[in-house]
């Protein structure tokens, strides 16, 4: 498996892509330093770009990946080698670039300037959306043989999770804010992921405290060692179990 | 040597292969021919584990191979259309493919160097025209000596002296005791090298026999003939 991992680290060098996406992390992570001097509205910003970006970029960076490799794997295909084995060194490549791109693009200047407990959790869930996101780039790559098709099922993944999510949310909040909501809006946190690390994050910045009762009931939860196990698990559920389901389809797809 | 039981291939509800079974042995070269669209690259793909048939059983060295991938060592296989990684320079393209099978079989090269392939090797793949193409997937076919060579329309394309040069090895490979499968629609390259005849129509087997004993029945000497005849005497179409 590590000479497939191997050419397929040279593949995505070549592309460069990689190293755009490092070059603009870093860029806009030192801009936010220059801006601001208090690393707590820093990470803050951050928070908000990173939200953003890098489920974008992981998801469609991964699909176009994928079909870019399709002859790759054509050719691997027909050698004596294991078809999962094909799967999860794709899988590794990707995902192994992209999380080194987003240690160093956001981690580096973090490290330089001190972004305290709320840098450090930002990284860790960067790179956990990072793995989330490339599994679900590849469900749906390996679910249509159609490039434009599973390009537009990836946007419309991150479109559902980045914004109509949320919507869904404030529409549940808005009609049944009578209601004792706090588990019922865990449990839908925990369906997804970016929602989880946001959450996540917040809980360590000092804002959590502007958020009133509800505020305080996701601090003491999410600051609590299980809270945090909790959404590590959630977050690893969320890579494994679209992963799974790719290996499952690929070791019966036609080639 | 590779032994087909009742193999069935549906895609979604067309299906390309009804129950198909048939015995290849070593050291023979069989021919597969039948209409463009008949299961004969669908038959390949399914031996050389790239589709997955719906049911039945195929066995190398009465081994069941579906699902399984060791048992690809035991097979070069030529694709119709061979697709590889646009970056890759001819030269890079074999060295990864000898690195990640090191510790294979003796390799033969000689296909490699027959093509002058080793003149091109800093062409990138995208670069290169469908016959250039065409002598790279055959000279990876026969790169790690493989016992079994399935060859999916393997002189199309080629120019007349490449084509002489693989039919040559083919022929060579023949009298190692290899087990050789063609599809091809140019009957005289067939007449040369194939021992044995599978004839598919709309994926079912309908005709297989001894190139030697088609020729008898039909009294012709002709291979392409010999089919012609053979066909409107049973009535299938060609």
């Amino acid at each position: 498996m590590s000479r497939i991992i191997k050419y397929i680290f040279y593949d995505l060098l070549r592309t460069r892509f990689i190293l755009l996406y490092l070059v603009f992390l870093l860029i806009s992570t030192l801009a936010m330093f220059q801006l601001d001097s208090d690393p707590g509205k820093v990470t803050m910003s951050l928070l908000n770009i990173l939200l953003m970006i890098v489920p974008l970029v992981s998801i469609i960076f991964t699909t176009i990946h994928f079909y870019n490799s399709y002859e790759f794997m054509e050719l691997m295909l027909a050698q004596p080698v294991n078809r999962k084995t094909v799967l999860i060194a794709q899988y590794i490549g990707v995902s192994v670039a992209l999380a080194i791109a987003f240690l160093i693009g956001v981690g580096g200047p973090l490290l330089i300037f001190g972004g305290g407990a709320a840098g450090t959790s930002m990284i860790l869930s960067g790179i956990m959306l990072t793995l989330v996101f490339v599994s679900l780039a590849f469900l749906a790559s390996v679910l249509t043989s159609d490039k434009a098709k599973a390009i537009g099922g990836a946007l419309l993944l991150w479109f559902y999770f980045s914004l109509i999510y949320d919507a869904f949310i404030l529409w549940v909040v808005y009609n049944f804010g009578d209601y004792p909501l706090e588990k019922p809006i865990l449990v839908l946190i925990s369906l997804n992921p970016v929602d989880l690390a946001r959450v996540m994050m917040l809980m360590k910045m000092d804002i959590s405290a502007l958020m009133g009762y509800t505020g305080a009931f996701y601090r003491q939860f999410f600051s609590s060692s299980s809270g945090i196990l909790f959404s590590v698990v959630v977050l690893v559920f969320w890579i494994v179990i679209p992963f799974y389901c790719t290996l499952k389809v690929f070791v019966k797809k036609d080639i | 040597m590779i032994s087909i039981y009742n193999l069935n291939k549906y895609f979604q509800v067309f299906q390309a292969l009804k129950s198909i079974s048939v015995d290849f042995e070593q050291g023979k070269v069989y021919a597969l021919i039948g209409p463009n669209g008949s299961g004969k690259t669908t038959l390949i793909k399914c031996i050389s584990g790239l589709v997955i048939p719906t049911s039945g059983r195929i066995l190398l060295d009465n081994e069941d191979i579906i699902g399984t991938w060791k048992y690809r060592q035991k097979i070069g296989y030529m694709p119709q259309i061979g697709k590889y990684p646009d970056n890759l320079t001819i030269g890079q393209l074999f060295s990864m493919m000898k690195d990640i099978r090191s510790g294979d079989a003796l390799m033969d090269e000689s296909l490699y160097y027959g093509f002058r392939l080793d003149k091109l090797s800093e062409k990138r793949m995208h670069t290169l025209s469908g016959g250039t193409r065409q002598k790279v997937s055959a000279a990876l076919a026969f790169l790690f000596n493989p016992p079994v060579l399935i060859l999916d329309e393997p002189t199309a394309g080629l120019d007349p002296i490449a084509s002489e040069i693989l039919k040559e090895k083919i022929s060579h490979e023949k009298q190692n005791g290899k087990l050789i499968i063609i599809t091809s629609h140019i009957m005289n390259d067939l007449d040369e090298l194939s021992t044995d005849m599978l004839y598919l129509y709309e994926g079912r087997l309908v005709y297989k026999n001894s190139i030697a004993a088609i020729k008898g029945e039909t009294g012709e000497d002709r291979l392409g003939r010999a089919v012609m005849k053979m066909l409107i005497n049973q009535n299938y179409e060609v």
